[in-house]
């Protein structure tokens, strides 16, 4: 049977690990690569990189960083951040990203997801959405990190971009993250009971059972977190064997 | 001489070359003819579309010369299923090595989605390309075909239904995951096909 994936996310600033609250408030949890192959031999099933300065200038460094780290880890790993161009796509595949993620580039130009998709495959095409509950109990994309709040409703932006490609949804709960009080069951469950793509949840994992939550509530294919792994509150092997043993499907090794 | 990687416009070739340099192994990326046919062992990577892949190599005589290799062939992902006799994948005549056939996913009422990406185990595992790798060991797979069960199996996975994880012909091997990405167990079955 398929396993669930356990997907630890490194956000890079200047070629460090950093980790925030709420997308603010940053601190530096180490050095990228050491993080990364400390997580796949602790079992981690996937990676990803977000470079969260990613601008014209840092590009090269970070396919660089890419490519020491395709070096080094035997699992696959996925790298987004400023990824707007079928250019940016290829340098970053070229360099050893098994896949990228797309976010706001792909909002403000829909097209972009049909030609990448066209270009490299669908399997390699994550699209990024960060998603806020609003008052009116509606889940609302935002762009730009958090920033930006759109008129989009986030199950209306998920499916057209399914439709138009992407090979799996990567859904931050705003409202979750960062406070480790469990993830958004309810929108991570809409999506991934109607979408024919993987969903991986993001957002508010902060104890174990959180994860159970997740998978076993909202059918997720995949959980990501972030800081719960970098400050060692929660191991890898320990979150795996955990959800074992409550007979989910999980990779052990 | 050594390990040659068929270079077409089908590969995900970097990743491949990174695995074997963390198992110590150099490899080159070639389309030439004579460098292929000379190389102690070929891997045949593959990540795309099955008729734009196909086309290519017949283009280039490289479906006639993958047909007559004689040395140990590593068919990986689509390169496996390019290796098998057809593909639903725009009704596609592959090369014909194995006499299985390569099938859509058709998701079914467990509503499991497609392709299937993620890790998968593999079981019922023959021929020296598994030696010492445990039964029910997980593999990394990413793909929207599969290859039927039939008599070239060598190991089987189940996703909507079990399949061909691996296939074995004479000198020819083919697997669906990707060794490359798939941890150490991956990395157990890469050295096994250059020891054989």
């Amino acid at each position: 049977m398929l396993a669930k994936r356990i997907i630890p996310c490194l956000d890079i600033k200047d070629g460090r690990t950093v980790k925030g609250t709420h997308f603010v408030n940053l601190r530096d949890a180490g050095d990228p690569l050491e993080l990364g192959a400390q997580y796949a031999s602790e079992g981690a099933d996937e990676l990803v990189f977000l470079d969260i300065t990613a601008t014209v200038e840092k590009r090269k460094t970070l396919s660089e960083l890419v490519r020491r780290i395709a070096r080094q880890i035997n699992i696959p790993f996925t790298v987004g951040g400023g990824i707007s161009s079928v250019e940016d796509v290829q340098i970053l595949l070229n360099s050893g990203a098994d896949k990228i993620s797309v976010n706001t580039s792909a909002f403000r130009n829909p097209g972009l997801i049909q030609e990448l998709s066209r270009e490299f495959g669908s399997q390699c095409i994550v699209l990024a959405i960060d998603a806020k509950k609003e008052e009116d109990g509606f889940w609302y994309v935002y762009l730009n990190g958090g920033r930006a709040k759109t008129e989009k409703l986030c199950v209306d932006w998920a499916r057209e971009g399914v439709e138009r490609g992407a090979g799996e949804i990567l859904l931050t709960s705003m409202n979750h993250d960062g406070a480790r009080k469990g993830f958004a069951l309810d929108i991570t469950r809409e999506l991934s009971t109607s979408l024919p793509v993987p969903v991986i949840a993001s957002g508010g994992g902060g104890r174990m059972e959180h994860f159970l939550e997740v998978f076993v509530q909202a059918s997720a294919d995949a959980a990501l977190a972030a800081g719960i792994f970098h400050f060692g509150e929660i191991g890898i092997r320990d979150l795996k064997n955990y959800l074992s043993n409550n007979n989910i499907e999980i990779r052990i090794g | 001489m050594g390990l040659t990687i068929i270079k077409y416009n089908a590969g995900n070739i970097q990743s491949v070359l990174y695995a074997l340099e963390r198992i110590g192994v150099s490899a080159e990326v070639s389309d030439d003819p004579q460098q292929i046919i000379a190389a102690d062992k070929v891997i045949f990577p593959g990540v795309g579309e099955a008729s734009t892949a196909m086309n290519y190599l017949r283009d280039r005589k490289l479906d006639l010369l993958i047909r007559g290799l004689k040395q140990p062939v590593l068919g990986i992902c689509l390169g496996m299923q390019l290796l098998c006799s057809h593909s639903e994948e725009n009704d596609t005549d592959c090369l014909g090595i194995f006499a299985e056939r390569v099938k859509k996913f058709v998701p079914d009422q467990t509503a499991l989605k497609t392709p299937q990406i993620g890790w998968n185990t593999i079981c019922g595992l023959k021929t020296r390309l598994f030696d010492a790798v445990p039964e029910n060991s997980y593999c990394y797979f990413v793909h929207g075909y599969y290859a039927d069960l039939g008599m070239h199996t060598i190991a089987e996975t189940d996703y909507i239904k079990p399949y061909s994880a691996a296939l074995n012909r004479d000198n020819f091997y083919g697997v669906q995951f990707h060794p490359e990405k798939s941890a150490e167990t991956g990395s157990g079955i890469l050295k096994n096909f250059l020891s054989l």
